[in-house]
């Protein structure tokens, strides 16, 4: 009984506000570190594998994954975070059509970026990179092929990513919706910063992947 | 309220070419070959660089109370322990000396 009080009494002090603590944006910070808990997990794990190998049994990853295109991916996120911030903006300052303008540009660079995700694993899986196989012709190192860790590691991690980022495109498009109802004003949009905060999460973790699992 | 005086932008395109230099940056000292652990750190250091970029103004971190920084600070340093607790597993001599000599037969074998 206490317990259904004390909900109730937070519910009323989760009024649509624009205080800088907001209960919602508390529980998206919190979900995120968490998050942040389970990439770091991971990374984690694939420095451990990867040292583990040894230099014989690791291929440098610049001879089986393409910088190009993932550095383009990595602007691309960039580019679209931008958008985000500009959407909330628009948001504060009261201009309801601009804001979906600039969410509409941020679902495309989402879209986008899950497209090249695709392109990107087909050419891989085509090109011989399993869940238990390396490529066996076109590398220079001289690294055991057969069994690797290789591609477990990663398509698990950049496998979690695109699960983040399509998951960010779906709540991003009902936020979208939202808004094309005319659900937010210049006094009511913790929502849309709420749907940022996640949305720029998932460009920061991107920053990791791309350095760990394709630079380094 | 108080938000409503920092809200007047902070520069987002500042902070985009910022990232944009740093991912080019990044790309460039990736390429070349040289010491692991010399990329690694330059390479870790310009992620962190970039990484702490966007918290810090894409999601705001700047403008909210110190006690929310705290708490996203948390995991980042739970995650250094975790490496550190996990170096002994990578680094034991025994181990890597291991590894390397079935691997060379492996290497003999598979080129006949």
């Amino acid at each position: 009984m206490e317990h259904a009080t004390t909900l109730d009494h937070t519910e009323d002090v989760y009024e649509p506000s624009l205080t800088p603590d907001s209960l919602g944006k508390l529980g998206m910070w919190v979900f995120l570190v968490g998050d942040t808990m389970s990439f770091g997990a991971l990374l984690a794990a694939y420095a451990a594998v990867r040292a583990g190998a040894g230099a014989i049994g690791w291929v440098p990853p610049d001879e089986i994954l393409g910088i190009n295109l993932t550095a383009f991916m990595t602007f691309l996120l960039i580019c679209s975070s931008v958008t985000m911030v500009k959407a909330l903006e628009s948001i504060q300052n009261g201009n309801v059509s601009r804001m979906c303008l600039f969410l509409g540009l941020t679902i495309a660079g989402g879209f986008i970026f899950l497209g090249l995700q695709v392109y990107e694993w087909y050419h891989l899986i085509t090109h011989g990179l399993t869940l238990t196989e390396i490529p066996a012709h076109g590398l220079k190192s001289d690294v055991i092929s057969g069994s690797n860790l290789f591609g477990p590691t990663f398509y698990a991690i950049t496998g979690f990513h695109g699960l983040h980022v399509t998951g960010g495109v779906i709540y991003l498009i009902v936020i979208l919706i939202h808004g094309l109802r005319g659900r937010y004003t210049a006094e009511f949009n913790h929502e849309v910063e709420i749907v940022g905060l996640y949305w720029h999460f998932v460009d920061l973790i991107w920053i990791m992947v791309f350095t760990f699992i394709y630079l380094l | 309220m108080a938000q409503d005086g920092h809200k007047d932008h902070p520069k987002y395109m500042n902070i985009f070419w910022w990232l944009l230099g740093l991912t080019i940056v990044e790309v460039a000292v990736a390429i070349p070959e040289y010491s692991i652990v010399l990329k690694a750190i330059l390479l870790i250091g310009l992620a962190s660089a970039k990484a702490a970029l966007v918290a810090i103004y894409f999601m705001h971190l700047k403008f909210e109370r110190k006690t929310l920084a705290a708490i996203v600070i948390t995991p980042f340093i739970i995650c250094v322990f975790l490496v550190i607790m996990l170096m002994p597993d990578l680094t034991l001599d025994g181990r890597i000396e291991g590894l390397e000599k079935p691997a060379a037969d492996v290497v003999d074998t598979s080129s006949h």
